[in-house]
């Protein structure tokens, strides 16, 4: 710092697509560095998921081993839980959104040269890329549960996976935008996490619910992850016919099974507009 | 293009609170410009919309030859920011944190490396560059931030409150850095402070009250334009020895800070005749020259001190206002 030697000078060049490209990578970066410094994260928010499938699991076995044409309990939720694994990291990967707000990052990304639309799309693919690195921890305990290491099979839940974190950051970040301080957002995370999980049937076959249980589980959009992620778990068991029946009888609108490609896509669509939803709001904070 | 800002009746109203009620100035290219003010007085406000972070409710304002409405992201290619509050990433190091700004700026990805050097050298941070910001002490951080800011060769570098809670030896070094930088980059320098001290390094300075500019210009010449110097007494009775100022001296005095306060031209020679005259105890007395303290006080009728005071059931107004939706957009 004694004698000023050549002065570097950099120069910012005017917006175009590929600074924007660059700016939601930086973005995306960030949320994995940060998830890798916060080791403890990755154990925490594995808990629940592993306490739903293995202690309730193994718990309510002996109650339920009548109705489930001897498949284990295990086996039936463990594609509810694949898809809450990934549901919990999501919400709490767009939570850092209001992180970032109450320690002030937020500003220094507000006021860059970019466009808000790509720091928030940068958000969202962070928080699907960690929060499928979280679903790539339940996918290798399928083993214990009896589903085999079908190579299609693991593919197919973690593309689901991905899929299913991308909208749940979306929509995680939709509410984050709008709130400032940390224990709001996560009381409203709570309020909203726990019924989408329950609704879901994540725990229980969707078919034969009181009408205005099947009318809430309608509704509730995790259902449209969790019936193909089962589907597609299932069709790779070796199985009874009847048990396939009872277990995994799909999703119904007025007596028609819905396509699983079908689910998918209302699953990327409410993704969608949730993020667009999302930019909307970010663009009009001052 | 020689003026790196120019403000024109600028605005801004917080529901029906005026926060800055119409300003105007002009600062020239490579120009260390101050704006002095108590807490609540509208700098921030001022800053803010300059940066293109709150949208002027009047008035317009050019920063780099650019609209700060119209043009919103061409003022931002071209500005570097300090904010008073910490913005820095505590989960990421110091160079992480560099990284990241000129990936958002879009600096040329063969120049980050060199440029990260230069800025971290030149606030002594080099060889803390892999530590994690979360274990910096605050002047660390201030430093790291004023960094960033110049990471991508900003014309203008707003810096708002570079020096508050900082030790004197991080303050004075602070302002070394902004000396430096003013030689080495041709850099514009735009600040708000509340210290008078500080005040005194900048080339030109506005007093900001209330919203308003109350004057502009060199600190030399606004303390030359108080003219007189200070004299402050204490006396067994303060009002009885203001009336006596001003019915034997026709001298206009205040009680500030403890003290009856009132300027004379020749404060040594004018001692003599206060006791002599006054008719009131004196028990102590002192003379000063005009200080920045001095300018403020002549301005707008109160010292720094008690106009923050004054001003903070104002501020708890604002807040109270934008917390409950009244000046959201």
């Amino acid at each position: 710092m004694s004698a000023v030697a050549e002065v570097i000078r950099v120069s910012v060049p005017r917006r175009s697509w590929r600074s924007e490209l660059r700016a939601i990578k930086i973005v995306w970066k960030r949320e994995l560095v940060r998830f890798r410094a916060d080791r403890l994260r990755i154990l925490t928010s594995l808990v629940q998921p592993l306490l739903f499938l293995f202690v309730l699991g193994a718990g309510l076995n002996q109650l339920s081993s009548a109705g489930t044409h001897g498949v284990d309990l295990e086996t039936f939720i463990y594609p509810g839980i694949l898809c809450i694994a990934v549901m919990f990291t999501a919400m709490f990967s767009a939570a850092s959104i209001v992180w970032d707000r109450e320690f002030g990052f937020l500003r220094e990304m507000m006021v860059a040269p970019v466009r808000r639309s790509s720091i928030i799309i940068g958000k969202c693919l962070g928080g699907a890329t960690v929060a499928g690195f979280q679903g790539v921890i339940v996918i290798a305990l399928a083993g214990a549960v009896h589903v085999p290491y079908d190579p299609v099979l693991l593919l197919g839940i973690f593309a689901l996976q991905l899929l299913l974190a991308f909208s749940i950051t979306a929509f995680g970040v939709m509410v984050a935008v709008r709130i400032k301080q940390m224990q709001s957002f996560m009381g409203v995370m709570q309020m909203i996490v726990m019924p989408m999980f329950f609704l879901s049937g994540a725990l229980y076959p969707v078919s034969g619910l009181p009408a205005w249980l099947a009318v809430l589980n309608r509704i509730d959009p995790l259902t449209y992850a969790v019936d193909p992620m089962r589907r597609l778990v299932f069709n790779h068991l070796d199985i009874s016919a009847a048990a396939s029946r009872a277990l995994d009888p799909g999703v119904t609108w007025w007596g028609w099974r819905l396509p699983g490609l079908l689910e998918a896509a209302v699953v990327l669509a409410l993704g969608l507009v949730m993020l667009a939803i999302a930019i909307w709001e970010f663009n009009a904070t001052e | 293009m020689n003026l790196a800002i120019q403000v024109d009746g600028l605005a801004k109203s917080f529901g029906d609170i005026e926060a800055v009620r119409g300003v105007s100035f002009e600062v020239a290219r490579g120009e260390v410009f101050g704006f002095l003010g108590p807490n609540g007085a509208g700098k921030t406000t001022t800053i803010n919309m300059l940066c293109t972070l709150a949208r002027p409710s009047g008035g317009s304002a050019l920063v780099a030859g650019h609209d700060v409405v119209r043009e919103r992201d061409d003022v931002r290619r071209n500005i570097g920011l300090v904010f008073q509050d910490p913005t820095l990433d505590g989960y990421l190091t110091a160079t992480q944190n560099l990284q990241l700004h000129a990936e958002l700026y879009g600096v040329q990805s063969r120049l980050i490396k060199p440029r990260m050097q230069q800025v971290l050298e030149m606030v002594d941070l080099w060889d803390r560059r892999d530590g994690v910001v979360s274990t910096f002490s605050g002047g660390m951080r201030r430093r790291l931030e004023i960094a960033r800011g110049l990471m991508h060769s900003p014309r203008v570098l707003f810096l708002d409150e570079p020096t508050i809670g900082l030790d004197p030896q991080t303050r004075s070094s602070i302002w070394r850095y902004i000396r430096e930088l003013q030689e080495a980059e041709e850099i514009t320098i735009f600040m708000t402070t509340h210290y008078m001290d500080e005040a005194e390094f900048c080339d030109r300075i506005a007093i900001m009250d209330r919203g308003e500019i109350v004057v502009l210009d060199t600190p030399e010449a606004l303390k030359a334009s108080v003219g007189a110097d200070r004299v402050r007494i204490q006396t067994e009775d303060d009002a009885a020895a203001i009336a006596a100022l001003a019915e034997h001296f026709d001298v206009e005095a205040a009680v500030s800070e403890g003290a009856v306060t009132f300027f004379v031209t020749a404060g040594e020679e004018f001692v003599p005749r206060l006791f002599a005259e006054l008719g009131v105890a004196i028990r102590s007395v002192s003379v000063s020259r005009p200080t920045l303290d001095d300018v403020f006080m002549n301005y707008t009728g109160s010292t720094i001190r008690d106009a923050e005071e004054d001003q903070s059931a104002t501020r708890n107004r604002i807040m109270m206002q934008v917390m409950t939706g009244g000046g959201r957009r």
